[in-house]
């Protein structure tokens, strides 16, 4: 036992003396240091990361760790970049841990994704800056914080820049929060996939193409997202251009998107403010609107309870997104010219509900909203029977109950 | 200082059953001049039909069964090794790919441990001498060249950390190795007595618990008499990506599935749009198109050396040509 305590002790001298260390310049040996911390860890350990500018040129891997911290000095005090690296996909990327803790740093310019966190319970982006630099552009990463396949998810304080799909991104996901973040240059600010229990709220998201999107999709190992809660954001201004490389999904989110739903089930969205979103500041849609064909026998393409209210809407006069990779826009200025609907529905409603005495078998429910005015598309038949009539939408649902984190 | 942290590791690794040494040579894997890749008793050499493609790498497999205990055999999985089971693969360069007697330089040697707890993998990086190996958990870059009927080439070779090699060779969150399948073992191999079977001679050699009458037995990538065009791309496939892209695997978020008896062209990328790949899709829009390889994602990320674009993502920094072409003759053929 001796021995073993003289090393632990041994262990901590080492620890403490590399916290006082200040890498700013000398930057060729680092990433062996601090992969190697990181390898090492042991549970309770708090692993920081020096002050200033930290060259790294391969991915940081965390695999298999329990209960620790990796913290630097603060936003723009501590900076991980990625701009040479040679190797790995990821800035940083965690696997198969639990009860991990990200804090008080930046981190830019990856060549994929900035921090990937897999297979892994308990996980905290807190205070992070996850942005790539320069001019948002289609060779920038996809996502900037992107837990996927994982439980208990929780970012707090957050800002993501200039990411080609998602600054946020949580996908396939179960017990998440998304609180008090700021999303701007990205094409999606907030992205909500294939995702069980999510609380989106107090954020910050302007200037992407898409503010907040709640999505889920077929041929995926999590499906069936559903509880999703959009609350007391600020989603304005998200009309930058959409710099997704095509063939993603989010490449058919037209500019100028405030909240979208695609596809998901049970998702309240309330108390935001929605403002001068220019195609379409809240749209609800089913998987159909984007035309690929659907061989997932276990899928629900239908956005199905849905329930917006207490929302404030404003929009500006501005025409829709003209672009013909989502020619939506073209049928809205044709139709609105720059005074487009606030909350558009696609309308389109599966045909094998059995109930066909229900006007709103989806239960889309609207209502209660400061300056909205809305549109079902009626894309089912070729937009046939656009309606700007609430009619039956104006309804009410439950709301959704539920506890996302401890 | 990462060398101190690395004594750090070491001293603490005593706590395993397995003795972690900081350098290679303490472990008497080889004997004598490690160059000549000579394996010390116990150690058994083995060779896989269609290996994993690492930048042109020779790869060196032996494998250490501890006495009186058994692998078990299984069907399509891994096969289940025995506690105190070692994998040793070492990654090297002939300096004349055409005249192997001309000289190897050997890079690294990476050691899969089945301890208590599971598979642990340890890479050691080979010093410029070639005389001994030291443990790199962090990895490293070590230069190389060689000459092949295509010219000369030097790359720097990336060793992965040892957090990395765990990130290919997990499955439902355990590690497990990846090649020693009764599909890749069932070939024949030049051993000291004679030209055997793999999978008779483990079993003479009383190393395997159960040997059926019938054994699968996979296509060889290379070799257009083993088997179809489709059996050869799927191998190359299962290989390359199914350590990931399996159902049980990191890359089961994905919903492509390329292992050898995957079935559902969807899952295999026929008409798939991909759900998370950013640039990696390269703007187009499905894994598989059949019939139009330069349309598909698939190609397009075999073909690239971009970290952030190319596929696997990691164990390479150049272009498979030879599986590329293979892979794009398969994605033609299926129009």
């Amino acid at each position: 036992m001796k021995l073993y305590s003289q090393i632990f002790i041994f262990l901590l001298m080492f620890i403490f003396a590399g916290c006082d260390e200040d890498v700013s310049t000398d930057t060729v040996d680092y990433y062996d240091d601090l992969q190697t911390k990181l390898i090492l860890a042991s549970s309770g350990e708090t692993v920081m990361l020096p002050k200033g500018f930290i060259a790294l040129n391969r991915s940081l891997w965390i695999d298999g760790l329990s209960n620790v911290t990796v913290q630097g000095h603060g936003i723009d005090q501590t900076i991980l970049s990625f701009k040479d690296q040679i190797e790995g996909s990821e800035g940083l990327k965690i696997i198969n841990s639990k009860n991990i803790i990200l804090k008080d740093f930046t981190i830019e310019d990856s060549k994929g994704d900035l921090i990937k966190v897999e297979n892994t319970s308990g996980i905290d982006f807190v205070n992070l800056k996850a942005q790539w630099t320069g001019k948002p552009k289609k060779t920038n990463g996809a996502y900037g914080l992107y837990p996927v396949n994982c439980e208990n998810v929780l970012i707090d304080r957050c800002i993501a820049i200039g990411a080609s799909d998602a600054g946020i991104y949580v996908g396939q996901s179960k017990m998440i929060t998304v609180r008090n973040s700021e999303a701007y240059y990205n094409v999606a600010g907030i992205e909500i996939e294939n995702s069980y229990y999510a609380d989106v709220y107090n954020n910050y998201s302007h200037d992407n193409a898409g503010g907040i999107l709640v999505f889920d999709l077929p041929d995926l190992v999590v499906k069936s997202g559903k509880s999703v809660r959009v609350y007391d954001n600020v989603v304005v201004d998200n009309n930058f251009k959409n710099f997704a490389p095509s063939g993603n999904v989010v490449a058919s989110v037209p500019s100028g998107t405030g909240i979208m739903v695609l596809a998901t089930s049970d998702v309240e969205i309330y108390q935001n403010k929605i403002y001068n979103n220019k195609t379409a500041n809240t749209c609800i849609v089913s998987y159909h609107i984007l035309e690929e064909p659907i061989t997932d026998k276990e899928y629900y393409p239908y956005p199905t309870s849905i329930y917006i209210h207490d929302n404030i809407y404003k929009r500006k006069r501005m025409l829709p997104s003209l672009s013909f990779k989502q020619p939506i826009g073209f049928l809205l200025a044709m139709n609105y010219f720059n005074d487009v609907p606030d909350i558009v529905i696609d309308g389109i409603i599966d045909n094998k509900i059995e109930d066909k005495s229900s006007n709103n078998p989806h239960q889309i429910c609207i209502e209660n909203n400061s300056g909205a005015s809305f549109l079902n598309l009626d894309a089912a038949n070729d937009f046939e029977n656009m309606t700007t009539d609430l009619g039956h939408y104006n309804c009410s649902l439950p709301v959704i109950n539920h506890t996302v984190y401890p | 200082m990462s060398r101190l942290l690395l004594l750090v590791g070491i001293c603490f690794s005593l706590s395993f059953s397995f003795q972690i040494k900081k350098n290679l040579s303490e472990y008497s894997i080889f004997s004598g001049d490690p160059k000549e890749l000579i394996a010390s008793d116990g150690f058994i050499h083995y060779d896989l039909i269609t290996p994993l493609f690492t930048d042109y790498a020779f790869k060196h497999r032996l494998v250490y069964i501890p006495e009186q205990s058994k692998i078990e055999y299984k069907e399509r999985d891994v096969f289940e090794f025995p506690e105190g089971s070692m994998i040793v693969k070492t990654f090297y360069y002939p300096h004349d790919f055409e005249n192997i007697n001309q000289g190897v330089d050997l890079v690294e040697t990476r050691l899969l441990v089945h301890e208590t707890s599971g598979w642990k993998a340890y890479p050691y990086i080979w010093n410029d001498e070639d005389t001994d190996a030291v443990l790199s958990v962090a990895g490293g870059i070590r230069p190389v060249s060689w000459k092949d009927k295509k010219g000369d080439h030097a790359i720097d070779y990336i060793v992965p950390n040892m957090n990395q090699c765990k990130g290919c060779h997990v499955k439902d969150g355990k590690f497990v190795p990846i090649g020693p399948t009764a599909r890749q073992l069932n070939k024949d191999l030049d051993y000291h007595d004679g030209i055997y079977n793999q999978l008779d001679k483990w079993y003479d050699l009383g190393l395997l618990d159960n040997l059926p009458d019938i054994i699968p037995k996979i296509a060889d990538w290379d070799d257009p008499a083993s088997g179809s065009l489709n059996k050869r791309a799927r191998a190359w496939l299962d290989i390359n990506c199914a350590h990931c892209h399996n159902t049980q695997g990191p890359a089961k978020t994905s919903g492509l599935f390329l292992d050898y008896y995957q079935e559902d062209p969807k899952a295999l990328g026929i008409y798939k749009t991909p759900i998370a790949a950013g640039r990696g899709s390269g703007e187009f829009e499905y894994d598989i198109v059949p019939g139009d390889p330069d349309h598909s994602i698939l190609v397009y990320r075999f073909n690239s050396t971009d970290p952030g674009v190319m596929m696997p993502e990691l164990g390479r920094t150049m272009v498979h040509q030879e599986g590329l072409q293979l892979i794009r003759d398969w994605i033609y053929s299926l129009r």
